[in-house]
């Protein structure tokens, strides 16, 4: 009797032990998880904002429309620049030498003049008078006014001087800095000036990449998923091609980046940097994947349902088009899109096809050079201004959040499809 | 133990067979093989009209590579191989001119564990008739899948739930359904392969009753492991053994004084 008695001690014993085990080991998982995200979102929360001074322009007719036509022309092409300089003189005219011009003309972002041309060129009716207007501050600036970077180690670091640092205090001390939503950074292309730099570029990069990917992948994958589980005879041929997919989904990524380099810019002579030639990359790369995932959801619909098919006379294509591929598509859907998600990710095979050139302007389609989310992410955090590492952090959080959706959408096409009546 | 099982003919109402009329199919010298294996050795049967066939034999003995050479559900196995000659009024179901889709809904199937398509009971019935064009219209289509119920005995269980899930059902009621979906396309032949063995012993009550039913307008051949089954529904069994037709005859001859040892051997229950 004690025997048994232990040995079922024993045996509560090493359940719980693993049970210990498992909940340890869950744990551990999620406090790494959260660390890293936790570390992502502290560092890139600080690019949703970004540091705005408040400047009294004159909005001077003789230096933006001499002509005094109002012409659009004209207006766009003036130099607001010149206005932004001389506000910030006005509010400081003890700055007299040459270094203490340029040094005060650089506590504004070249977007400053920007944001004013697109003021003036919406109210033409501004000109000639005083304009009261936020402007962004340059990103010496917003470090030190979001407290990133401390005022020694900018003065140090030869990023700001001492006269800069007390102009920035002035302004501060009349509420004249302040910060706000960073809107341009989701509509913003790359910049070389980190204040300046937006997620708009690289976000539509990966759009368009991905839908590439997805017309390409999907059709083919589900296509040959199909022919090789329900049609193909099951012979030698067969068997070689399934291993060759098999082996394919474990190439390493770049050489597919290779292979599009030789054949699609190549041999093909499709633009570099292109969505067209990424996507046709991440399909190559995506194919076996999607293939060995839609057989797996295929070959898990049980045979009844294509006896019942065929023993009312229905041919092998409509037993498989009717019942079979429907009951299979949910399975077949999450594979593609966690095959989705996994190229999307991806930086190496598309920095072999030139997608880590810098391109400032947001693609409008397929062809035109573009970047993509890892790529931009893998550029600013090469960047050496320390304005990007925030940046970078907050392209982290953009492609994580696209990830996020990508699976979610998963999900939901998961719920959708699976018992539809 | 060495006694022919208690046998009793039930009296029905269906048309005696014509003996002398032709069989709706007809098999003969049909030898199968997989792969290499020869599962069917030379097998000659009739079947006909009004009449349910049982086979019957210990398992493993080729009753289901049998039938499913009657709606060539061979074909769809790679390796499976038929030979001689099996004919559907006359015709040869392996002659190139015949589909095989049309063959499969003149020659209509019901498995062993019920099948349904995972979509609404209506979609189950509709499924044949529409993939065959049967309906000309929504209306008609109502009234083959309503008469197709009725004919399975089911309409009364489920005239309520016909956008219910046809996996919903009970097993018996999934096993009427699937009969249902088979009488759909109006088959002239139903084969059954152990329609019973998932089912508990009030289902099978139901669907035996079902067949003596429909018996009445098809020729009906039922694959069975349970001699009483055999002996209550059908008016004719073969008894397969090893790949062989060993005997075939009246159901009431093969029970009550098989001429061959192997079938007095089964149908007495000393193997099986
Ligand atoms: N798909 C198949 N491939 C190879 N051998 C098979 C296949 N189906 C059945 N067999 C073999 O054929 C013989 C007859 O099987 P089957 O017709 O299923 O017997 P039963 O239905 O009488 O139990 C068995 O020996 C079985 O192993
Ligand atoms: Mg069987």
């Amino acid at each position: 009797m004690s025997a048994a008695a232990n040995r079922l001690r024993r045996r509560h014993g090493a359940e719980w032990r693993f049970r210990a085990c498992g909940a340890i080991a869950i744990a551990i998982a999620i406090a790494i998880l959260a660390a890293l995200l936790g570390g992502i979102l502290w560092q890139g929360v600080g690019a949703l904002w970004r540091t705005e001074i408040l400047l009294d322009i004159d909005i001077d007719a003789g230096t933006i429309d001499p002509a005094g036509t109002r012409d659009p022309a004209a207006l766009a092409g003036a130099d607001y620049g010149v206005l932004v300089k001389n506000a910030l003189r006005a509010r400081f005219p003890e700055a007299t030498e040459r270094k203490q011009k340029r040094d005060l003309a650089a506590l504004a972002s070249n977007e400053a003049a920007y944001a004013l041309r697109d003021r003036v060129m919406t109210e033409p009716g501004l000109i000639g008078t005083r304009l009261k207007l936020w402007v962004p501050a340059s990103s010496d600036v917003d470090m030190l006014w979001k407290g990133v970077l401390d005022r020694d180690t900018l003065v140090d670091g030869g990023r700001l001087d001492a006269d800069q640092v007390a102009w920035i205090d002035a302004l501060a001390a009349d509420g004249s800095v302040a910060t706000s939503f960073n809107a341009a950074f989701f509509t913003g292309g790359d910049s070389r000036e980190p204040e300046q730099a937006g997620i708009a570029g690289a976000l539509v990069g990966t759009i368009l990449t991905m839908a590439v990917t997805l017309v390409l992948s999907f059709p083919l994958g589900v296509a040959a998923a199909v022919y090789l589980e329900e049609f193909a005879p099951k012979n030698r041929w067969t068997d070689l091609i399934e291993v060759n997919i098999n082996n394919l989904a474990a190439v390493p990524s770049i050489v597919f980046g290779l292979l599009g380099l030789a054949v699609f810019l190549g041999f093909f002579g499709l633009p570099r940097s292109a969505p067209l030639v990424g996507g046709l990359v991440l399909s190559l790369m995506t194919l076996p994947t999607l293939i060995i995932a839609a057989r797996a959801a295929l070959a898990a619909v049980p045979p009844s349902i294509r006896d019942g098919a065929l023993a009312v006379g229905a041919s092998p294509l409509q037993s498989v088009f009717h019942h079979v591929l429907p009951l299979a598509m949910p399975g077949i859907l999450t594979g593609s899109i966690i095959g989705m998600a996994r190229a999307a990710g991806e930086t190496a095979p598309l920095l072999m096809i030139g997608m880590v050139a810098f391109i400032v302007d947001i693609p409008g389609g397929i062809t035109d050079p573009s970047s993509v989310l890892p790529v931009q992410v893998y550029l600013w955090a090469d960047a050496p201004e320390r304005g990007f590492a925030e940046k970078t952090a907050a392209a982290i959080l953009v492609l994580l959040v696209f990830l996020a959706v990508m699976n979610l959408a998963a999900v939901v096409l998961r719920r959708r499809f699976e018992r539809r009546w | 133990m060495n006694q022919p099982i208690a046998f009793t003919l039930k009296p029905t109402s269906a048309p005696a067979v014509a003996v002398d009329s032709p069989p709706k199919m007809s098999a003969r010298g049909v030898d199968v093989f997989y792969g290499e294996k020869q599962a069917l050795f030379d097998v000659d049967i009739d079947i006909h009209r009004n009449r349910v066939t049982a086979l019957i034999g210990p398992s493993g003995c080729g009753k289901s590579t049998f039938i499913r050479c009657l709606n060539r559900m061979n074909d769809v196995i790679a390796d499976a191989r038929v030979r001689g000659s099996i004919t559907l009024d006359g015709q040869d179901i392996h002659d190139p001119g015949l589909d095989v889709v049309s063959l499969r809904a003149r020659v209509g199937m019901v498995f062993q564990k019920p099948n349904p398509f995972p979509k609404s009971v209506y979609e189950n019935v509709a499924y044949g008739p529409r993939i065959h064009g049967l309906a000309a219209s929504r209306g008609e289509l109502d009234d083959i899948v309503r008469a197709s119920l009725e004919r399975a005995g089911l309409w009364g269980e489920v005239a309520e739930r016909l956008n219910e899930p046809g996996t919903s059902l009970s097993g018996g009621q999934q096993q009427r359904l699937c009969i249902a979906r088979a009488i759909a396309v109006d088959p002239e032949v139903i084969l059954m392969d152990e329609p019973c063995s998932a089912l508990d012993p009030i289902a099978t009550a139901r669907i035996e009753e079902l067949i003596d039913e429909l018996r009445l307008n098809f020729a009906i051949v039922i694959v069975t492991h349970s001699m009483q089954q055999a002996a209550r529904v059908s008016q004719h069994t073969a008894f397969f053994h090893l790949g062989k037709l060993v005997e075939q005859g009246p159901t009431e001859q093969i029970f009550t004084s098989p001429r061959d040892e192997r079938t007095q051997g089964y149908v007495t229950g000393r193997f099986g």
